[in-house]
């Protein structure tokens, strides 16, 4: 076992050694704990939004509900597509990330560690300050696209805070993005050639760069949509001669490319589910790849099919169909390797299964709604209609909600050293699978029948009564069916711990995260394993037998490494120490934030925080590593 | 063979860490974050842009530029990366002295810069063109504004090696930070060499009659 | 994207601090300086003359490429690093220019 020191020196604000305890999660800079922070904020956040869905389906139950008035109705609609996507789904996928990347490539930590604190702590106060909003005159009622003029002209704060906070939260998803990409490029397992990479990483890679290239134009945009609303400038004013489609163009050329930033996550935690399960490599590894990077490439070319109401005329209309439609493609030939991938293989039907099936077949319903909308006649029709919310919401529940939890049943385990309920996941499967389609497959026909969107009600004439009835009990559903997974958690952590040996590598998986302990020690490995193929763990479990072809348990040493497996093995591991800078820096960010709405005089202690937290960062006692 | 040692504080790892690809992560992720920030001016250039002869009222960019000023501006930047590449020069050949000297010219003719943008808005003001005046108030003031603060960031940081430097807080090969923090600073003068051709050398023609100094 | 050349346990030695051949000397880049200064006295002076837009615009986009040109390649020194820099960098060049000459095609600015 190796010895692993935390370095630190003597001083008088003394950097913290501290690895374990209620304090070290503040300071922790250590990938592990800041993905279990994510993961856990995430699920916070979902919770929320998943309130204010409930809220939006009993107020829609019925024609003229009295429920929530149009008012509050707008911040309810808003907040819950702004919470689903900014605080819920990119944190957990960030989670996922920072937690199994560095070990799914055999490294020890991120690129940068503290940086990648900074960012969870800059994400949580965002999160934080925008729900503020509903305290301190209203929360963001604008839609989760904001669009102008509406969004300057809106006499209530909320757009101020939507336009804020975004900021801040898109400056933590920036930095975490370059992070992880140095992470994914630079850090990787000696023999771990990017093409003996898990699916996992590549789209991990994929989704930091389309980041780091899309969530500039939208902090321009909100910086625009700021400035107009709080120092008089006119980018948007239409009086002035401003025109409103100048954000819709900026918005989504960061939106599009981020509706994959919301998806690519959870392809890359099913492709490494459903191999395992299927006790098959990937079929198609390279395909499966390439098509992720065509994806990630192409998206940033279709934007434009967001605006095909608009007005743009028939050129651009016609250039955007096509390229929406060509993006199909790639999709198809991930769908189509996964389905070869299960097809012949020895099935185990665990929940992550479950869930990752779920994510290809809902994601299938809502891909081919998406063809329907590329057509642009077609759209015409369906656009601002509830057909269009039952397509995102086949793409991005049905698709990356599922995709998540199968992470969650599958790593589970790793994580905390403990399986949760098989019983309990396939109950929360199904009561989601079942509510998920009864709330959203209405919502097609509910479309065409001409159900608008961001309508607080409707009236009875329209004839909308009754798929309106069903989707709120679907919807109700959903909610069970994540009361079960709560129970699950705490039932599962209620109990004694399991033995080690028997969670370590519970699925008989493939890839290096599930060489080491459950959980795994603060350093991941004892020894960086040298990579020889794709999917190295399986391969030193199971080799051919040259007589039958059949796979058969390897030599008992194999498993547990090679001659040339001496990386720090008998060296002294040397990690970076704890740190409270990146958290004192983070929170210059609100400060500066309420500062520009309340008063300059935050603004400038927001920046005097920050900069004291940066140079405390950048200055920090150096560290005299300790020898052993 | 040793462990990946994860540098961190002060001294950017002089010895760089064995890397996957023998690339630094410092320097992979300043040209990844130059290559964002490409992303980022070019929404607010394209703003301009957009806007470049669509103001309703005065003044308009043909009443109020003052070229020759700016042009002054201009080569005061661009000396600044001259003598940025020349206080890395310095810190390759281990001249502390020489490269601190440099590195102060440096942040002094950004200072200048940005005083010389000052002064310019001061004077732009009072000639009517505020932020809310049009079009051009708008995307002027915040294209160039969001430039500027990048040039003080930059100044910061400049300030603070020579800082470091005279404290001994550098290492004994001093080179990587320099470089780093030129590397942001030649990108902010690039910035620079775009905006001064699309915002004041290229004519806006003025509504209702020609344009141009 | 080939992101690496190499595949065994060590890696080479890292490309910040090495410098070989092809580093400019300290006089190299005062001429490049000076060059630039030239370039730019040239803009403005080109920006003063009466020739139409059509001449005029092109004109100066030339000049400024090549001022940023030789500021990136020498300055920054991407002319002599790892092309892997060089290949984000364009990345983030490239779908700039693209995505908002789009943008301002549809706008009909230009086209």
């Amino acid at each position: 076992m190796a010895t692993v020191t935390t370095a630190r020196r003597e001083g008088i604000l003394r950097r913290p050694t501290a690895t374990t305890g209620f304090w070290s999660w503040f300071t922790t800079i250590d990938h592990k704990k800041i993905g279990i922070l994510y993961g856990a904020t995430a699920l916070v956040f979902f919770i929320v939004g998943g309130l204010e869905a409930l809220l939006i389906r009993s107020q829609l139950a019925q024609p003229n509900g009295t429920l929530l008035n149009a008012d509050q109705y707008n911040q309810i609609f808003t907040m819950h597509g702004v919470t689903m996507v900014f605080l819920f789904v990119m944190p957990m996928s960030a989670a996922f990330f920072n937690y199994f990347i560095p070990l799914m490539i055999g490294a020890r930590d991120v690129a940068f560690p503290r940086l990648n604190a900074y960012s969870y702590w800059v994400f949580l106060l965002g999160g934080m300050f925008i729900y503020t909003s509903f305290f301190l005159g209203g929360a963001p009622n604008c839609g989760w696209f904001c669009y102008a003029p509406n969004s300057i002209f809106d006499p209530t704060v909320g757009p101020t805070f939507y336009a804020l906070g975004l900021i801040i939260t898109g400056i933590a998803s920036t930095a975490g993005a370059i992070n992880l990409a140095v992470t994914v490029i630079n850090m990787r397992a000696p023999g771990m050639s990017l093409f003996r990479v898990p699916v996992f990483v590549w789209m991990g890679l994929v989704v930091q760069l389309l980041l780091a290239f899309s969530l500039p134009i939208i902090t321009v945009a909100l910086f625009e949509l700021l400035f107009d609303r709080e120092f008089g400038t006119h980018f948007f004013d239409p009086t002035a001669g401003g025109d409103p489609v100048l954000w819709q163009h900026l918005f989504w050329l960061f939106g599009h490319p981020e509706v994959y930033i919301l998806i690519l996550p959870a392809f890359g935690i099913i492709t490494e589910i459903l191999p395992v399960f299927s006790r098959k490599p990937l079929f198609g590894y390279q395909f499966v790849v390439f098509s992720g990077i065509a994806i990630g490439f192409i998206g940033f070319g279709v934007w434009a099919h967001h605006m095909f109401a608009v007005g743009l005329g028939p050129i651009a209309n016609t250039a955007f169909g096509i390229s929406t439609a060509i993006i199909a493609i790639p999709t198809g030939v991930k769908i189509f390797n996964w389905m070869a991938t299960l097809y012949g293989g020895d099935l185990r039907f665990t929940s992550a299964m479950l869930f990752a099936i779920g994510t290809v077949t809902m994601f299938v319903i809502g891909g081919l709604s998406g063809v329907t909308h590329a057509i642009v006649p077609s759209d015409y029709q369906q656009t601002d209609t509830y057909y269009i919310v039952a397509h995102f919401h086949y793409v991005i529940f049905g698709g990356a909600v599922f995709g998540l939890f199968g992470g969650m049943y599958y790593w589970w385990p790793k994580v905390f050293g403990r399986l949760l309920s098989e019983l309990l996941g396939k109950l929360h499967f199904w009561l989601m699978l079942i509510g998920f389609n009864l709330t959203f497959g209405p919502m097609h026909i509910l479309g065409l029948q001409g159900m608008i969107r961001r309508t607080y009600t409707y009236p009875e004439s329209l004839g909308l009564t009754f798929w309106n009835e069903v989707s709120t009990v679907g919807a109700f559903l959903i909610a069970l069916s994540i009361l079960v997974f709560l129970v699950n958690v705490v039932v599962t952590h209620a109990k004694g711990r399991p033995k080690a040996i028997d969670v370590a590598d519970p699925w008989d998986a493939r890839t290096l995260e599930w060489m080491t302990t459950s959980p795994p020690p603060i350093h991941n490995f004892d020894e960086i394993p040298t990579v020889h193929a794709l999917d190295e763990f399986w391969h030193r479990k199971y080799v051919e037998d040259e007589r039958t072809g059949r796979l058969v348990p390897a030599q008992a040493g194999a498993a547990n490494g090679h001659e040339e497996d001496a990386h720090g093995g008998g060296h002294g591991i040397h990690l970076p120490s704890p740190s409270y800078w990146p958290l004192v820096a983070s929170l210059g960010m609100p400060l500066l934030a309420y500062g520009v709405l309340y008063s300059w005089w935050l603004v400038g202690l927001g920046f005097v925080v920050a900069l004291v937290g940066f140079y405390g960062w950048a200055l920090e006692p150096s560290v005299a590593p300790e020898d052993g | 063979m040793a462990d990946v040692a994860i540098e961190r504080g002060g001294g950017h790892g002089a010895e760089h860490p064995e890397t996957t690809t023998g690339l630094s992560h410092t320097k992979l992720a300043m040209w990844i974050f130059l290559a964002s920030e490409c992303m980022l001016f070019g929404a607010l250039i394209t703003t301009y842009v957009l806007y470049r002869g669509r103001s309703i009222e005065p003044p308009y960019p043909a009443d109020i530029f003052d070229i020759p000023y700016t042009s002054v501006s201009s080569f005061v930047l661009l000396a600044s990366s001259l003598t940025m590449v020349l206080a890395l020069s310095a810190a390759q050949q281990r001249d502390e002295g020489r490269m601190r000297l440099w590195l102060l010219t440096t942040a002094l003719l950004g200072m200048t810069f940005v005083g010389g943008q000052v002064y310019e808005f001061t004077a732009f003001y009072h000639e009517g063109l505020k932020l809310s005046t049009n079009l051009f108030g708008t995307t002027f003031y915040v294209l160039t504004g969001f430039h500027g603060v990048h040039v003080t960031v930059g100044v910061l940081m400049l300030l603070s090696l020579v800082g470091m430097s005279s404290a001994r807080r550098l290492p004994d090969d001093p080179s990587f930070p320099i470089e780093m923090v030129g590397l942001y600073w030649h990108f902010v003068d690039i910035v620079w060499i775009v905006i001064f051709t699309v915002v004041y050398l290229i004519p806006t023609p003025s509504p209702g009659g020609p344009g141009g100094p | 994207m080939a992101l690496e050349e190499r595949v065994e346990p060590v890696a080479a030695p890292p490309s910040a601090g090495a410098h070989g051949a092809g580093h400019p000397s300290p006089k190299e880049y005062v001429r490049i300086g000076v060059v630039l200064f030239v370039l730019t006295a040239l803009e403005i002076t080109a920006s003063y003359t009466h020739v139409s837009g059509s001449v005029l615009i092109p004109t100066l986009f030339v000049l400024a490429i090549v001022k940023f040109a030789l500021v990136v390649l020498w300055f920054m020194h991407l002319k002599f690093d790892d092309r892997r820099f060089a290949r984000f960098f364009v990345m983030g060049l490239a779908g700039a220019s693209i995505l908002y000459l789009i943008v301002l095609i549809t706008f009909k600015v230009f086209l």
